[in-house]
């Protein structure tokens, strides 16, 4: 066991920290810092010509095998990836869910033919995908989904509505859950399919919220198409693939996401320095308390990423989503408490919204929570799957 | 970077693991907590024979010379059976405090089983101070809360000197030194009270004359084993609880299934598996010492651990009891060993708060604070 880095693993991190320093400048200079969560719409055309900037340099898909066109770094090259890109404060990446969660479902359950279609639009920065889960009665029970899909001659034709996804107005595919199988209910009968959006059959509708802008959105399916080899997995298998995907959201890209986090409590920290707060004990306390976490944060994604696969997901997995989402929300909380009155003052004048960071990472943390499977849900997976509790009685 | 176990430590691991559930059940913890002395002597030899005393002790001393992660995984295993023993006060205190201040006294006694150490220094309160008379040193004031301090054979001793800190190595007989141990509300940790009145030593007591920032790297080093302690004892309150609730029937079914019973124990897993992650960082930051000797990581880490993982186990503890219920509140279930240690192990080295308030200074509060004046 090692935490210290190889003095090879130093010159990798040089590399990167040197290329984000040499081309995070000039058309990019603006996107420093800017498209995180609450700040999507921040500069997007500009963050998409990062995105295939990056295409080009080979920085996409840098945990990604090399068979697939991907940089096939070892872990610790990853680790380092995400955590100097997001130091030197690059952009919220706009293909992060191509990258981080359709491309590794395709890569693990694909066939040869899908890798090459969709795998090098991804890399490129071309292709930017949304995730088709969430439905008005298929929140955390997922598998209550009722979008249907029917095979007609060579094509799926998509009948139904997805909720809450997430940049669908900006993407190019969605990968969708629906039921496939006329009858089922529940995990049985349900299909994972490659939907593009750019079709007539589909109609995208944002949902404004609670920040006040709108980076989630309604998705209505009305007769929508897509080709009938654009499946993955066989029908009937799509549950199977649609949780090897919510398996990727712990991958090593979470390491970036804590460096964006280690950013947003400097700036807490350096306020409380310029306001004086760092003199109250409880605020110390605080402080202190989220910094010895979001260390804490690192490690437990260290170990759990360190760990050669095996057949169980370690105890370490499990907690993860809970433990960042937990203490994200926290530290929104605490940058307001730290800026006092001054927290409620936003730019702009009256009549207008337009929050500062702080503002939106205060208002936005009240999702990390939600998204990606709820505390609650969380809670009843680590005691059922993790600690071997009875599971919950359905209807 | 590999921040996983290699296999020689996963191997140290199930060893440790299996003969500690072999020879130190509750059965016999509940035996040694009720007698004066507070340990079995023979169990003691075994731990020595396996070498376990002498681990950290470089093997040209006669010990293993492994580093801070495997002595850790050894705390953590003696922690989830609350192992009472000398071995916090002999090897994560006195020879991790000897390794510190760089000397090759003592060390090859501990390696043996030789004898018992332990360390009264800012572990402890009170004060000691030394003054030079001739060929001796004279040492005068109190120390209490010594861990093993009335039954250790050996007692290293921090006492101001000319104006530093210095370590003496002190016989448990030396004249002048009164020892008096004390009952403690967890009766599987021996705390002492030592007074040393014109306690006269020989100038070889003196291990170290400017041993302040040794003790404090030791004190760091010992305070991220103590939080392998709690990661070990904090999960066995897990794992009991998990074990009881689901065996425990109400309303026609286990209350393992009620949801806000398996919402705090997912809790507890979650306060468990962070708090191990905390413990091994530390650990990997006191191996990793010798490299770039930078003391305030190791201090950041250590107090980080030690806050992080004592809140851990008291609040993983103290759930035990709830959902155990009425018998949670027994003499007979283990559940209170455990709370009580829970307890103890939050007050030594540094509560909690006094951790994170260390921790504030380091990341650059106090100048901060400065700043806005
Ligand atoms: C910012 C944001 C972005 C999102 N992006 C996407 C996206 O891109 N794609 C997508 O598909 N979805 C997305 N979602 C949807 C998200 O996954 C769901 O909101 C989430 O799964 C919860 O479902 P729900 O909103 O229907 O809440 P509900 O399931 O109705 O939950 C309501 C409350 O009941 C609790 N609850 C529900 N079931 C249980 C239970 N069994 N035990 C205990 N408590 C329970 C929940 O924890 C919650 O507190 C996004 C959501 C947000 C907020």
């Amino acid at each position: 066991m090692k935490l210290s880095f190889s003095a090879e693993d130093e010159a990798f991190r040089a590399e990167i920290a040197a290329w984000m320093r040499d081309n995070l400048t000039g058309e990019f200079a603006k996107l420093k810092n800017r498209g995180g969560p609450g700040d999507e719409h921040a500069f997007f055309e500009e963050r998409r010509a990062f995105e295939r900037h990056m295409g080009k340099a080979g920085w996409t898909g840098v945990g990604w095998p090399k068979a697939v066109g991907g940089r096939g770094a070892p872990l610790s090259h990853q680790v380092i990836f995400f955590e100097e890109y997001a130091r030197a404060g690059g952009p919220g990446r706009v293909g992060h869910i191509g990258e981080g969660l359709a491309g590794p479902t395709i890569i693990a359950f694909g066939t040869e033919d899908q890798k090459r279609r969709f795998l090098p639009g991804i890399l490129s920065g071309d292709d930017l995908w949304c995730q088709g889960y969430s439905e008005p009665n298929a929140g955390s029970d997922l598998a209550n989904v009722r979008t249907k899909a029917r095979l007609v001659g060579d094509r799926w034709v998509i009948d139904g509505q997805k909720v809450w996804t997430s940049l669908a107005h900006v993407s190019d595919w969605c990968f969708v859950i629906a039921r496939t199988e006329e009858g089922t209910s529940g995990h049985k009968g349900l299909s994972y399919l490659l939907v593009p959006m750019n079709q007539k059959g589909i109609t995208v509708r944002p949902i404004q919220q609670m920040t006040g802008t709108s980076e989630f959105n309604e998705v209505f399916f009305d007769g929508a198409e897509t080709a009938a080899e654009n499946i993955v997995g066989q029908p009937g298998e799509g549950w199977k693939v649609a949780m090897g995907t919510l398996a990727f959201e712990r991958g090593a890209s979470t390491l970036g996401q804590q460096m964006a986090f280690r950013n947003q409590l400097d700036e807490i920290i350096a306020i409380a320095k310029a306001n004086g707060r760092a003199r109250d004990p409880m605020i110390r306390q605080r402080l202190a308390d989220a910094w010895i976490g979001l260390q804490i944060m690192r490690a437990n994604a260290l170990r759990m990423l360190s760990k050669a696969e095996g057949p169980e997901l370690p105890r370490e997995a499990y907690v993860s989503k809970l433990y960042w989402a937990t203490w994200h929300r926290d530290l929104g909380k605490l940058a307001m408490d730290v800026l006092g009155p001054e927290a409620e003052i936003a730019p702009g004048s009256p009549g207008t919204y337009d929050l500062t960071p702080l503002q939106q990472l205060f208002l936005f943390t009240r999702s990390d929570t939600i998204y990606a499977g709820t505390n609650e849900i969380q809670r009843n997976i680590i005691a059922e799957r993790a600690l071997g509790m009875p599971r919950e009685a359905r209807a | 970077m590999n921040f996983a176990f290699t296999e020689d430590q996963i191997l140290i691991r199930d060893s440790a693991r299996g003969w500690l559930g072999d020879f130190a059940p509750a059965s016999h913890v509940r035996q040694v907590m009720a007698t004066a002395e507070g340990y079995d002597r023979a169990l003691w030899a075994e731990v020595a024979a396996m070498g376990w005393t002498g681990l950290i002790v470089p093997e040209d001393l006669g010990g293993s010379g492994l580093g801070f992660v495997e002595l850790a995984i050894l705390c953590e295993e003696m922690g989830r059976r609350l192992y009472p023993s000398p071995f916090e006060a002999t090897v994560v205190l006195a020879a991790n405090a000897l390794l510190a201040v760089g000397t090759d006294r003592i060390l090859d006694r501990i390696a043996t089983g030789e004898i018992t150490a332990t360390l009264g220094a800012a572990n402890a309160t009170g004060k000691v101070t030394a003054v030079r008379n001739g060929d001796a040193y004279h040492l005068d004031g109190v120390l209490r809360h010594v861990p093993d301090g009335a039954r250790a054979d050996l007692i290293l001793v921090a006492a101001e000197l000319d104006g530093r800190t210095a370590l003496f190595a002190v016989d448990g007989a030396a004249p002048g030194l009164t020892r008096e141990g004390l009952a403690s509300m967890d009766q599987t940790r021996r705390p002492a009270e030592l007074r040393f009145e014109a306690a006269i030593l020989p100038a070889s007591s003196l291990v170290s004359a400017d041993a302040g920032t040794a003790l404090a790297t030791a004190l760091d080093r010992a305070a991220a084993m103590t939080a392998a302690h709690a990661v070990g004892a904090a999960e066995q309150c897990l794992e009991m609880t998990v074990e009881y609730t689901k065996g425990r029937v109400q309303f026609g079914r286990p209350v393992a299934g009620f949801q806000a019973v398996k919402h705090q124990c997912a809790d507890m897993a979650l306060a468990v598996e962070t708090a191990r992650s905390a413990a091994y960082w530390a650990a990997c930051v006191a191996d990793d010492m010798g490299h770039n000797g930078d003391g305030t990581e190791l201090a950041l880490a250590a107090s980080g651990a030690k806050a992080w993982c004592s809140r851990a186990y008291f609040d993983c503890a103290a759930t035990a009891i709830q959902l155990h219920g009425g018998v949670g509140f027994t003499w007979e279930y283990d559940v209170h060993l455990y709370f009580k240690n829970a307890r103890a192990i939050e007050a030594v080295l540094g509560d909690p708060a006094s951790h994170r308030e260390r921790v504030a200074g380091l990341i650059g509060l106090d100048e901060l604070a400065e700043a806005a004046q």
